[in-house]
């Protein structure tokens, strides 16, 4: 591991400085996580009152929960859309935006600032916006002759809770797209325009190629935002209802842990989020050291 | 701009202006709401033109709160979130600068244990432990309390993999000078070191604040008694009365409160946030 050519040589220092940061990560990472792995292999009787150990028999048990295996599909469903969504359109705005030279630094605040809105509480301003008695999208979408109503059609609230988790995704991509395209060399634009290629194919040809690692670090780090970030957009809206149609996993461990209780299954699936999660860092970082390039 | 093609600059423009306008539609209308009184809620259509309750909404809000849902007055909602914001982003930058100055600076054993220790932390979100988190919290007593909400979130390896990473930067030539004249580990740090990390540790301030403010599971979880909520998680107490509707002017009013200071912050700083979330995530 890199460090400096000369180094300081005291002892003891070195850990002074890094004991607040490992105590935290100790006391409230660490030992939460191993408590989390050991309560997934226990099963308690309904009273709490003894503890067994049943091995693999919780994660056994998920495989055949019609509960869970829904709750995978709906993640399933539920991540890539708001990946789709918000990445597609960071990319458009990032792509119109990068073709302007007057306003462009107008439009560029006035797309980023909603990165700053909770996931809370722009899942209630959607909320609000879908309302079936008051709202005004069923209003306009009554017109056309659809009734919304997201408490009772599934397909309605995933739709919701899509829209309301992706609103605030697409600034942040936005940024990322806009710097990779800053990124690529005017030169290589200026020499496609002299063969003769059209803005549109330069963009399909060289700037979409180019953002090819910006894409892909995006794809991940928005699999993960949906993964486990749309917590709060799922409990302040749809409450993973109806009949289950929006419980995404992370909203299903809370559920099970702390209002069912049952704390070996809620353990079980709270492993099983772990070693997705840490799956798709490590992808993340093999890929971003290869670098995506064509 | 190397050709030029009008008609696609156009397209450009209406893409975006349609882009702006629909992300901003559902703040304008939370807007709008927190200016009309409950009764123009009840049927019909939201009002979409402003109302003229805007000032009895926020006054009421911000000093009574709503007693029927359980909610505190919005002030001191605010000064927690406020509290919360800071202690976080401070306690981020502070622990993490400092871990990151022994991983860089020093030679010892261990050093690739810690960093790993450390690199662990930002593989596993709260959300996906959240139980036992929780017991460990309640076993040390820090329910309801400002360590409770703070304390738990501020380990982060992002802000020590970015410090880690401008560390690395600095010239070695620095650090050799700086011994030969006699300073020690503390007075380069403090003196060079620190000075050299202001606008890294000004960019990340801003993400760690916007990260702080709208923790949203965590303090539902911590904070049991209405002394601690934090404004963000007190929003879903309002919208979720038991059997009657939302009083939409009012949750709309705490909708605008609770995304103020944070937009404020981008919007006022945006130089500094666009830097501190590229280099964050790199």
């Amino acid at each position: 591991m890199q460090t400096k050519r000369t180094v300081f040589g005291n002892r003891l220092l070195p850990y002074a400085l890094l004991l607040p940061q490992l105590a935290v990560t100790v006391i409230f990472f660490l030992w939460p996580a191993a408590q989390a792995i050991l309560q997934s292999f226990l099963r308690e009787d309904a009273f709490g009152l003894s503890t067994t150990w049943v091995g693999l028999a919780n994660y056994a048990d998920l495989l055949h929960d019609p509960n869970y295996l829904n709750s995978l599909k709906v993640t399933a469903i539920f991540a890539p859309a708001v990946t789709l969504l918000s990445v597609g359109l960071g990319l458009v705005f990032a792509a119109s935006l990068d073709r302007l030279v007057r306003g462009s630094r107008v439009y560029a605040t006035l797309l980023v600032w909603p990165y700053a809105v909770a996931p809370a509480v722009g899942g209630i301003m959607w909320w609000f916006l879908f309302n079936p008695t008051i709202g005004l999208l069923p209003y306009l979408l009554a017109m056309v002759g659809y009734r919304w109503d997201h408490s009772l059609q599934p397909t309605d609230a995933m739709i919701l809770v899509v829209i309301a988790a992706s609103w605030k995704q697409v600034s942040y991509n936005f940024l990322f797209f806009m710097a990779g395209l800053q990124a690529i060399p005017k030169s290589m634009i200026e020499a496609a325009a002299i063969d003769g290629a059209g803005p549109v194919k330069r963009f399909f040809t060289i700037a979409f190629p180019l953002l090819s690692p910006t894409t892909f670090f995006l794809a991940v780090i928005n699999l993960v935002y949906a993964m486990f970030d749309t917590f709060p957009v799922i409990h302040a809206t749809t409450g993973g209802n109806p009949a289950q149609s929006t419980n995404i996993l992370v909203y299903k461990v809370f559920v099970d842990g702390f209002i069912g209780l049952n704390l070996g299954s809620s353990a079980a699936q709270s492993v099983v989020l772990m070693v997705i999660v840490v799956a798709l860092t490590v992808i993340q970082f093999k890929w971003v050291e290869r670098k995506v390039t064509y | 701009m190397i050709d030029r093609h009008p008609w696609l600059d156009a397209l450009a423009h209406a893409v975006l202006i349609v882009g702006v306008l629909v992300v901003a539609f559902p703040v304008y209308v939370a807007v709008i709401a927190s200016t009309h009184g409950p009764n123009d809620f009840m049927s019909g259509l939201i009002p979409l033109l402003p109302g003229s309750e805007m000032l009895a909404n926020y006054r009421s809000m911000l000093t009574d709160g709503l007693s029927s849902s359980g909610a505190p007055p919005l002030g001191g909602m605010l000064w927690n979130s406020l509290v919360m914001a800071l202690c976080i982003a401070f306690g981020k930058i502070v622990i993490s600068i400092l871990s990151a100055y022994a991983i860089v600076y020093f030679r010892f054993p261990f050093r690739a244990v810690a960093f790993w220790m450390i690199f662990i932390t930002l593989m596993l979100p709260v959300e996906v432990r959240i139980v036992p988190t929780f017991k460990v919290v309640a076993d040390l007593g820090l329910l309801d309390s400002y360590a409770g909400l703070t304390i738990p979130l501020i380990a982060s390896a992002t802000a020590t993999f970015l410090f880690r990473q401008f560390f690395l930067t600095v010239p070695d030539e620095l650090m050799e000078a700086a011994r030969i004249d006699g300073a020690g580990p503390l007075k380069f740090f403090r003196d060079i070191l620190l000075p050299l990390s202001r606008t890294n540790i000004a960019a990340l301030f801003v993400i760690l604040f916007i990260y702080g403010w709208n923790q949203y599971l965590w303090p539902m979880m911590i904070t049991t008694t209405s002394s601690h909520y934090t404004i963000v998680m007190g929003i879903k107490r309002m919208s979720d009365v038991a059997d009657a509707l939302p009083q939409w002017n009012v949750v709309m009013t705490t909708v605008v409160l609770a995304m103020l200071p944070p937009v404020i912050v981008v919007v006022g700083m945006q130089r500094l946030f666009v830097k501190g979330l590229i280099e964050t995530e790199k």
